[in-house]
């Protein structure tokens, strides 16, 4: 394996991983949340915010990169009171990687859990409160196990998807290797270096290569869920 | 006791719905689809708002809009069996029977989970998971899951509608057992009138979401509101009574009512056991002298009530025959032949092949 990943790819590989799972876990449960409300809550101005997660769909990624930067930057009002509260430094970090890739995938992940969230049969809810389960306990042990499949697929997509944030994160975070130079970053510097043609094709086929098997781990793993629940 | 008093409205739909039945006991809902049968026990489940109304049941305010109470649904303690079942996917049989179980008030309960597999034969099937069930299956275990919930009331809404009759008739003894096993007061709703004569001790007949009639099984049995509803082939006057003699051999058993008996065939019959018999209307023959040389069983003395008029020219007689009444269709012609009128003293005559009895 040494002959064909060095330790740039390596390093570059392992940060993609943990800024990827970093982003899915943080995002994952407030995916959740911001669906329900989509989908069961009624208040004024749901469109507005409906509109307003699917945001970084449409937008150039390096302008959500910069309002990050605005934002939770070392000198930006959330980013100066992490850190002076919790020690936390977002700006030119892995963790700050995260945050603009969790972002940038919120709409995607958003999207799998309300499709699996509109197929939970509402008559199943209204059975378990006739056996005495509240609202807390019903989410959490009727409404939540049945949308599985959709918070597996979207989570193993916004992970695959994740591996590859490129503009929000390069300006968010800028291009340190070792520190937030993720494939995409590491694979983009080895094109603009004259001697790294073979590095990038190296990078590019790993790239290739785990976007197929995340979205392959998606679907496999929705099937097995939906076959558990019978369906 | 169950009181219920409510109105409630759903676009072009209104229902107004206001009866009171004895507890324990089974009441059946009774009434074409669609005429606001489920919604009534939607309301009483808690599931559905009256827009103005009560329902108490016995000292329970399950709601009051003037009072402004309601108590939420998942804390009336009220079973309910829905027309699809509705187990949980996810959970195996067990896991569904134990999901209201370990939500009900502490123990000790009143039902317990082998008693209810054993009623219900669930055994075999705890490991299962719901897809792979039959509808009757998946029937039994809703059916254990609301009980064990240890309910104050338990609400079945058409639990039958989906089965085949084959899957009906492995059913019906449960619920026959359930009935005299547990004291738990019972609403069922039906559109089919044989299950409401075999299960119900009260009914509410409903149409366009309103009550027709209701009372106790024989009174609405011989309600003329419910020819419109049942079809002329299916009225008649359902009784009860006890079995006074077996006749093996014959296939024949001799049921007291009231004053008087009457033979009717019953494979399963008992003596000392209640059991119920439909006296279709259409099945009946009336008399002016006691039978003699016919091959009837069963000439009962009575004294006609009311003549209606009833469909294809024909008419309705009710016969009072001491504490019970029964109706019989007869032609215009045969009333006008044989002189009747209120108070005429008749003799009813019945096959008593023609009668199934249920025992109850």
């Amino acid at each position: 394996m040494h002959g064909f990943l060095g330790a740039a790819e390596l390093d570059a590989l392992r940060l993609s991983l943990t800024v990827a799972g970093l982003s899915v876990l943080c995002s994952l449960p407030a995916a959740i949340v911001v669906a329900w409300l989509l989908t069961r809550a009624h208040f004024p101005g749901r469109m507005l915010f409906d509109a307003f997660v699917h945001l970084p769909l449409v937008l150039p990624p390096v302008a959500v990169g910069y309002v990050l930067l605005v934002l939770f930057g070392t000198r930006g009002p959330f980013g100066h009171w992490l850190y002076v509260r919790f020690g936390v430094e977002l700006a030119f970090s892995a963790k700050g990687a995260a945050l603009a890739t969790a972002v940038m995938t919120f709409p995607l992940m958003v999207r799998a859990v309300r499709i699996s969230l509109d197929n939970v049969d509402r008559g199943l809810e209204a059975a378990a409160r006739t056996l005495g389960a509240g609202a807390m306990d019903r989410f959490a042990t009727i409404t939540l196990p049945l949308m599985l499949p959709g918070i597996l697929a979207g989570a193993v997509m916004a992970f695959a998807a994740g591996l590859g944030e490129f503009g929000a994160v390069i300006t968010f975070v800028a291009n340190i290797p070792g520190q937030t130079r993720t494939l995409p970053l590491a694979l983009y510097t080895a094109i603009q270096s004259p001697s790294g043609d073979a590095l990038a094709a190296r990078l590019a086929v790993i790239s290739f290569t785990l976007g197929l098997a995340g979205l392959l781990a998606a679907e496999w793993l929705a099937r097995r869920v939906r076959r558990w629940l019978g369906r | 006791m169950l009181s219920v008093n409510v109105a409630k409205r759903r676009g072009a739909f209104a229902l107004e719905v206001a009866f009171e039945a004895p507890t324990p006991g089974i009441v059946a809902l009774f009434g074409r689809s669609g005429c606001g049968k489920t919604t009534v026990v939607e309301i009483l489940a808690g599931l559905l708002a009256p827009d103005a109304g009560a329902v108490r049941l016995d000292d329970v305010v399950l709601v009051d809009t003037v009072a402004r109470r309601s108590l939420p649904a998942e804390r009336r303690r009220i079973g309910y069996v829905f027309q699809d079942a509705r187990l949980f996917p996810h959970l195996d049989v067990r896991g569904n029977l134990r999901y209201g179980q370990k939500r009900a008030p502490a123990p000790p309960h009143a039902i317990g989970f082998d008693e209810v597999t054993d009623l219900l034969g669930l055994a075999p099937l705890l490991a299962r998971r719901p897809y792979t069930l039959s509808g009757g299956e998946r029937q039994r275990v809703a059916l254990g899951r609301a009980l064990l919930s240890q309910p104050r009331l338990l609400l079945l809404d058409e639990p039958l509608a989906s089965l085949d009759a084959q899957r009906r008739a492995e059913i019906l003894p449960y619920l026959e057992a359930l009935r005299d096993r547990l004291s738990i007061p019972i609403v069922y709703v039906s559109h089919q009138f044989d299950e409401v004569m075999r299960l119900a001790t009260h009914v509410v007949l409903m149409e366009s979401g309103r009550v027709l009639a209701a009372g106790g099984i024989h009174e609405v049995s011989v309600a003329p509101e419910l020819n419109a509803i049942v079809g002329a082939d299916a009225v008649g006057a359902v009784l009860e009574g006890v079995i006074t003699a077996v006749d093996v051999p014959g296939g024949l058993a001799q049921l007291q009512l009231g004053r008087g008996t009457l033979l009717v065939s019953a494979a399963d019959a008992r003596v000392g056991a209640r059991a119920r018999v439909q006296l279709l209307a259409r099945d009946l023959i009336l008399a002016t002298h006691p039978a003699h040389g016919l091959s009837v069983r069963n000439s009962i003395a009575g004294v006609v009530q009311v003549i209606r008029n009833d469909v294809h020219e024909a008419q309705l007689v009710t016969v009072d025959i001491g504490g019970a009444s029964v109706l019989a269709r007869v032609t215009r012609d045969a009333v006008a032949a044989l002189a009747l009128s209120a108070g005429s003293p008749v003799w009813v005559l019945v096959k008593a092949v023609s009668m199934r009895s249920h025992t109850l």
